[in-house]
């Protein structure tokens, strides 16, 4: 059973970090029917920053801040100048230019931070905890506390504030959002924040266990976005869900059959559950009008 | 006297007059390498345009086709004796059917959801060729055969160097792949491939079977990708998984995309612009991803119809 209980820890800590992606996809293709494919690099920017801050002898909790704050500032700059401007291109076109995106932050990154891999010292120093007979890092439960504060900050958020109820009418339907005068650019705006910051937020938590570098934002981004699907795209509790089971996939593949198939068989589900379920576990299913 | 040329005459001309004319503006043998793998993607897009332009179908896991043309030409030499011609013509039979298979449910999905599942189709095979190191070489990659084509030529009295064989051999593909899509932009088929592009529903209710159009344009897109992951291998005589990565993929629908999806010459026209830029901006590689990814935001958000038609339109006036 250790083994067993082994492979969950791991599971649900990688799990935690590919929800928190996913809630990034969700939040922001809820406002603005985009999927953003830059927001691995939000992970990748998240890490970077904080160390690079943490480097400059800034203390972690404020190098922390600050890089989430950097990222937001980025996504809210990319809505801007690449998203708002291509409203109504096909989905190929979206994809391209949040692609686009990811390649050029990539490129900055390599850039500006070079291509070596970076870390931080863990927040509560790295004797793993021992329970049942596994063992846990006490950056793991970072991790997981991690996901479920922002789950459930979200979740207060869209349903007990204006604002959030705001992003929610605009997500349902942006004209008559509107029309009752919600500033359904300034939604655009705030999801954009919000996304990159949730992504940032995984990558400064992520950082000390798996490190960073560049290039690290393209994993994260092609296994949130397939959270997002699996768990139905456009509903939270679906990405969260996403998550959790793609990173128990993972590691109890890696675990009992080939950790070198370990993202296959993440894959081979998602395209079953596909095959079966079109609009993924939790997703609305949508009529068509003609 | 004036005739009125057809589009598709027009187009295949133009090719034509490309293919030919180029060579007598290289500078030095290099550049028919480069018009090589110019070609060589231009293949790979021409399917994207069947796929995506004409029945609008997103793939973003094209590149496991290329990856199965490509490692057939390496694999099929060697364990099954085949002539690396014929092993071109394996990987595209099993592209094929395999896109065959997979393609009936993966194209009940549409937009996002489609790109999920043709993402994970191709993931898939790229792991395979990485992990199954005893067979495909693993990341390493995997040595290929040489076609033998050039030293007939040459025992013939055609003396091609080594760039001017591969250009002249892949210009030809080209032309052929171009013929066939324009080809079959006219057909019945085409016609009902654009139709259900346009509306699925409306297509259904004039009797169009809108799930066999799909899997027809899936599956010869497919074997255009594999066709072109065959002739880079054979080229390279080297191939790496690469040929089957994910951003190979997002490379193929980027150069249609950018060119123009709904037209094989503005695919083309894409497919020598990415194919070109990083080549130019060798000597400021470090900017390399930089300039890419701000030329694939910029022309997706001031050129949506993509380069070419945005220029042909500029050319005409506005009159279209």
């Amino acid at each position: 059973m250790p083994e067993l209980l082994q492979f969950l820890f791991s599971g649900v800590t990688v799990g935690a970090v590919y929800a928190l992606v996913a809630l990034g996809f969700t939040i922001i293709y809820n406002a603005s029917d985009v999927v953003n494919f830059a927001q691995g690099e939000f992970v990748m920017l998240g890490g970077m920053l904080t160390f690079v801050c943490q480097a400059a002898g800034l203390p972690l909790p404020l190098a922390a801040l600050i890089a989430i704050a950097v990222t937001s500032a980025i996504g809210v700059a990319m809505n801007k100048l690449a998203i708002e401007p291509a409203r109504g291109a096909p989905v190929v076109s979206l994809i391209i230019i949040t692609i686009g995106a990811s390649i050029f932050i990539r490129g900055g990154a390599q850039l500006l931070f070079g291509k070596q891999i970076h870390s931080f010292p863990a927040f509560s120093g790295d004797t793993p905890l021992r329970i049942g007979g596994a063992t846990i890092l006490p950056q793991s439960l970072w991790v997981i506390g991690g996901a479920v504060v922002v789950f459930v900050g979200l979740w207060l958020f869209f349903t007990r504030t204006l604002t959030g109820r705001a992003v929610l009418a605009t997500s349902n339907n942006r004209l008559a959002a509107q029309l009752v005068g919600i500033n359904t650019g300034f939604v655009m705006m705030l999801s954009f924040a919000l996304s990159a910051g949730i992504g940032a937020l995984a990558g400064v938590l992520v950082t000390p266990i798996t490190l960073t570098a560049y290039d690290v934002g393209l994993a994260f981004a092609l296994k949130g976005f397939a959270a997002a699907m699996l768990g139905g795209m456009g509903n939270p509790k679906g990405a969260l869900a996403g998550g959790f089971l793609l990173g128990l996939i993972e590691a109890l593949t890696a675990g009992y059959l080939s950790s070198q198939y370990k993202d296959a068989a993440a894959f081979v589900v998602i395209l079953l559950v596909l095959f079966f379920m079109p609009q993924g576990l939790f997703g609305a299913r949508t009529v068509d009008r003609v | 006297m004036t005739m009125k040329l057809t589009p598709k005459t027009a187009t295949l001309l133009v090719l034509v007059a490309l293919v030919v004319l180029s060579p007598v503006l290289f500078p030095s043998g290099y550049y028919y390498r480069v018009g090589a793998l110019i070609f060589v993607n231009a293949i790979a897009v021409t399917g994207i345009v069947i796929l995506t332009g004409y029945a609008g179908q997103i793939s973003l896991g094209h590149a496991g086709f290329a990856g199965i043309g490509a490692y057939a030409c390496a694999l099929a030499p060697v364990h099954l004796g085949l002539h690396p011609s014929l092993a071109l013509l394996l990987g595209a039979s099993v592209s094929a059917l395999l896109a065959f298979l997979v393609g009936r449910p993966i194209l009940r999905l549409k937009g996002y959801y489609l790109g999920v599942a043709t993402l994970g189709f191709g993931i898939l095979i790229s792991m395979v060729l990485n992990n199954e190191r005893q067979l495909t070489g693993g990341p390493d990659g995997i040595e290929v055969p040489e076609l033998g084509l050039r030293a007939l030529l040459n025992d013939m009295g055609l003396d091609l160097t080594n760039g001017q064989f591969w250009y002249w051999f892949c210009g030809i593909a080209v032309i052929l792949g171009a013929w066939l899509a324009l080809n079959l932009h006219g057909s019945p088929t085409g016609r009902a491939l654009r139709a259900l592009h346009g509306s699925e529903v409306a297509a259904r209710t004039v009797g169009i079977h809108v799930a066999r159009m799909k899997l027809q344009a899936f599956v010869v897109s497919a074997v255009y990708a594999s066709v072109s992951g065959s002739l880079l291998a054979l080229q390279n005589k080297f191939i790496t998984p690469d040929v089957a990565g994910f951003m190979h993929s997002i490379e193929m629908v980027t150069m249609a995309v950018l060119g123009g999806v709904g037209s094989v010459l503005g695919a083309v026209f894409g497919a020598a612009v990415l194919t070109l830029l990083p080549q130019v901006l060798t000597v400021f590689a470090e900017y390399e991803q930089l300039v890419l990814g701000l030329v694939m935001m910029l022309v997706m958000i001031f050129l949506p119809q993509g380069l070419l038609p945005s220029i042909l339109r500029r050319v005409r006036g506005k009159d279209e």
